[in-house]
């Protein structure tokens, strides 16, 4: 499991260029769009002028936490706080350990972070709970008890209804379909998968699931899982995949395939990256969250807590800026609500 | 050993072969037998679903995607010829992917431009791997499973926040990746012009065979006075130059490049060489058995969901067909020793 120590100081000393690089981009600011109104904070609690939140995402150079960066300085500017952001290279189970350390000594005033491992960050979360910083896990939850608020993007329910909805709508309620996956071993996708089939079964009778490949997120094996699916099932009216790389690969095999048009394909993609195949009308349509929202409301949660104005206990309300209210959930978590619909109407409004 | 099987391919250059047993030995060589399970591999998927081959999608498929592997394969073997290894080249492959569509979304250089740009970027990162091997006198392996770390680092720091999507490209970028000429992929064909190329340049060339004198027997190709240091100096500018080109048929074909593009293809890339019979201890084997291999790899991966296999087991297989390969490799090293002492005897 451990890697040899060169390749893996080699891999630290990018991480460390990454992790510049990332900042340099930081300093040239977002580009918030603040479409809000400018009265932040309107709980019982209001703005609190000082704060410091700390965004740890996966990994540095990831698009999807880069715009979650963005919606996470942008409300931090609403409150008037300071933000930051670190984290390592590569999405390693112990990676985040060395970052949340360093935070812990600086004192800031909350953590925002995506955890690689539920377990692995624990102990050093704990350490910077017992000085008083406030943990807020968003995108992937640590074990409940190292954090005070998980900002829950989508429930698992929610992922898969809409994209059992999006497959059923574009092939007519019925026909066969397949799924491209990522890691036979990847939870969040077996999990959806397993709902999905739930799904299926309970509100489309007339659609079946031929298979269900492994693309293991990697552009060539996607392509050729695609091909693949469609060589040995000629029937097949669907393709649904729940992970980035995969329906953007299945996307570009099917735009140049004699199948496109006749096989629809959906799941969960980024608008940046489908852009070219809603257009060119391989896609039309395809979900996910909004990461931008994400970071958000995961800012104004920590706000929140760290200002006293929740403890994190069901039942608590705050106001997220331009999102409006929350309230807490079973087990400290907060919804952002239902994942969000990309389509050749909406898609040029986003950019990540 | 290496010796031994040196003159496996040396045979194949003798004055003194009748037409009968050239062809014998044609036939008996190690490419028509990877080429023999390449067709073996297509024509059992075929039986079991004539989509495989008989559909538009299926016979560019079945050339298209094995192209970029080629090219990449083939500077593998150059460099395996010479006794060394390139373990970079999948980074490589990652970072003039990233350059070629930096190159598209911040420059309006038109595309050939744009794709020299990306060998001579290749070429160079090559050239850091053949100097540090040469001029350096370090096992290669060494150099270069640091310069993996090292490019794919470079490409992590500055690919950044960012990733080349297909709308960056141009549209006439993008569709090399997949257009066809003639009826073969452009990509392919692409891929038949490096072969050829680099294939005509090994066999007939003094430099050419010098990288197999050397890779045979470095001491004495030190000896009897063959620049080796610059040989392999210009191995390693080769592959890197193949794998660059690779990088910018990465962006045109996939559309999509992330930090992470290419990675693992360096293991294909020497898997491809080792299954085409060039030998990992260098001086035998041809860059035409690295493209086969490189086929009937890529062959197997996508043929074996088509028959059924789960896909937990297609790893499994491709390894277990390296291990096959090397196995042959020896046995029929080792037949060639005896046969060799037996001729010896009877003179």
């Amino acid at each position: 499991m451990t890697p040899p120590t060169q390749p893996r100081r080699l891999r630290r000393l990018a991480a460390a260029t990454a992790l510049v690089l990332a900042l340099s981009a930081c300093a040239n600011g977002g580009t918030p769009a603040s479409d809000g109104d400018a009265s932040p904070g309107t709980g019982t609690g209001g703005a609190t002028s000082d704060v410091q939140v700390a965004f740890l995402p996966k990994n540095l150079g990831n698009p999807y936490f880069d715009t979650s960066s963005t919606g996470g300085r942008e409300a931090v500017a609403e409150i008037g706080g300071t933000f930051s952001e670190v984290g390592p290279a590569t999405a390693a189970p112990d990676a985040q350990v060395s970052y949340i350390n360093t935070l812990t000594q600086q004192q800031v005033d909350a953590i925002v972070v995506s955890a690689n491992d539920p377990a692995a960050i624990c102990g050093a979360l704990n350490d910077a709970k017992t000085i008083g910083i406030k943990v807020v896990t968003f995108d992937s939850d640590t074990n409940p008890e190292c954090r005070d608020l998980f900002v829950n993007q989508a429930t698992a329910e929610g992922i898969a209804k809409v994209q059992v909805d999006m497959i059923a709508e574009q092939i007519g309620d019925e026909g066969e379909i397949a799924i491209l996956s990522a890691a036979a071993n990847a939870t969040n996708q077996n999990t959806w998968i397993e709902m999905m089939t739930e799904e299926l079964a309970a509100s489309h009778p007339n659609i079946t699931l031929v298979e269900t490949v492994y693309g293991n997120d990697d552009d060539q094996t996607s392509f050729d899982r695609t091909a693949g699916l469609l060589q040995s099932h000629p029937n097949l009216k669907g393709i649904v995949s729940p992970t980035t790389v995969g329906i953007a690969a299945a996307a570009r095999y099917l735009s140049t395939s004699q199948y496109k048009g006749q096989v629809a394909i959906t799941g969960l993609g980024t608008p940046n990256q489908m852009r070219e195949y809603v257009a060119d009308g391989t896609v039309t349509e395809f979900a996910l969250w909004n990461p931008e929202d994400l970071g958000y409301l995961s800012a104004y949660a920590a706000n929140a807590l760290a200002s006293d104005e929740i403890t994190g206990a069901e039942g608590d309300t705050f106001t997220a800026g331009r999102l409006g209210e929350f309230t807490v959930e079973a087990d400290n978590t907060v919804l952002l609500g239902e994942p969000y619909r990309f389509n050749a109407d909406n898609i040029d409004d986003f950019d990540f | 050993m290496s010796t031994a099987s040196t003159a496996v391919t040396s045979v194949a250059h003798g004055t003194a072969t009748t037409r009968t047993s050239l062809l014998r030995r044609l036939l008996l060589s190690r490419e028509a037998g990877i080429a023999l399970a390449f067709l073996l591999v297509v024509g059992v998927t075929t039986a079991r679903n004539p989509l495989f081959l008989f559909s538009p999608d299926g016979f560019r498929d079945l050339l298209l995607t094995p192209s970029i592997l080629v090219v990449v394969a083939v500077g593998q073997a150059v460099v395996i010829i010479t006794r060394n290894v390139d373990l970079s080249v999948g980074s490589i492959v990652g970072l003039t992917a990233y350059l070629t569509g930096t190159l598209f979304t911040t420059t309006a250089l038109p595309i050939p431009v744009v794709m020299l740009a990306g060998v001579v970027f290749g070429a160079l990162l090559g050239a850091v791997n053949g100097a540090l091997v040469a001029l350096g006198r370090v096992p290669a392996m060494v150099i270069t499973l640091g310069t993996l770390y090292a490019f794919r680092g470079i490409n992590v720091a500055w690919t950044g926040s960012s990733r080349i999507n297909a709308s960056d490209l141009p549209p006439a970028f993008l569709g090399m990746g997949t257009h066809q000429l003639w009826g073969l992929p452009v990509l392919t064909l692409i891929a038949l012009v490096v072969l050829g190329s680099v294939g005509w340049y090994l066999a007939n060339t003094r430099p050419g065979r010098e990288f197999y004198a050397i890779g045979s027997a470095p001491d004495a190709a030190g000896l009897y006075g063959l620049p080796a240091r610059r040989r392999v100096f210009t191995a390693f500018v080769l592959s890197g130059a193949l794998s660059g080109l690779g990088g910018v048929l990465y962006a045109a074909r996939y559309g999509t490049v992330s930090s992470q593009a290419g990675f693992g293809f360096e293991l294909q890339a020497i898997g491809a060489a080792v299954i085409g019979g060039v030998a990992i201890v260098g001086g035998v084997g041809t860059v035409l058995g690295a493209a086969i291999g490189a086929f009937l790899l890529l062959t197997i991966s996508r043929a074996l969901p088509v028959l059924g296999i789960p896909d937990l087991w297609q790893q499994a297989l491709v390894g277990a067909l390296i291990i096959g390969a090397i196995v042959l490799d020896r046995v029929l090293a080792q037949r060639q020793t005896r046969r060799l002492s037996e001729g010896r005897a009877d003179a």
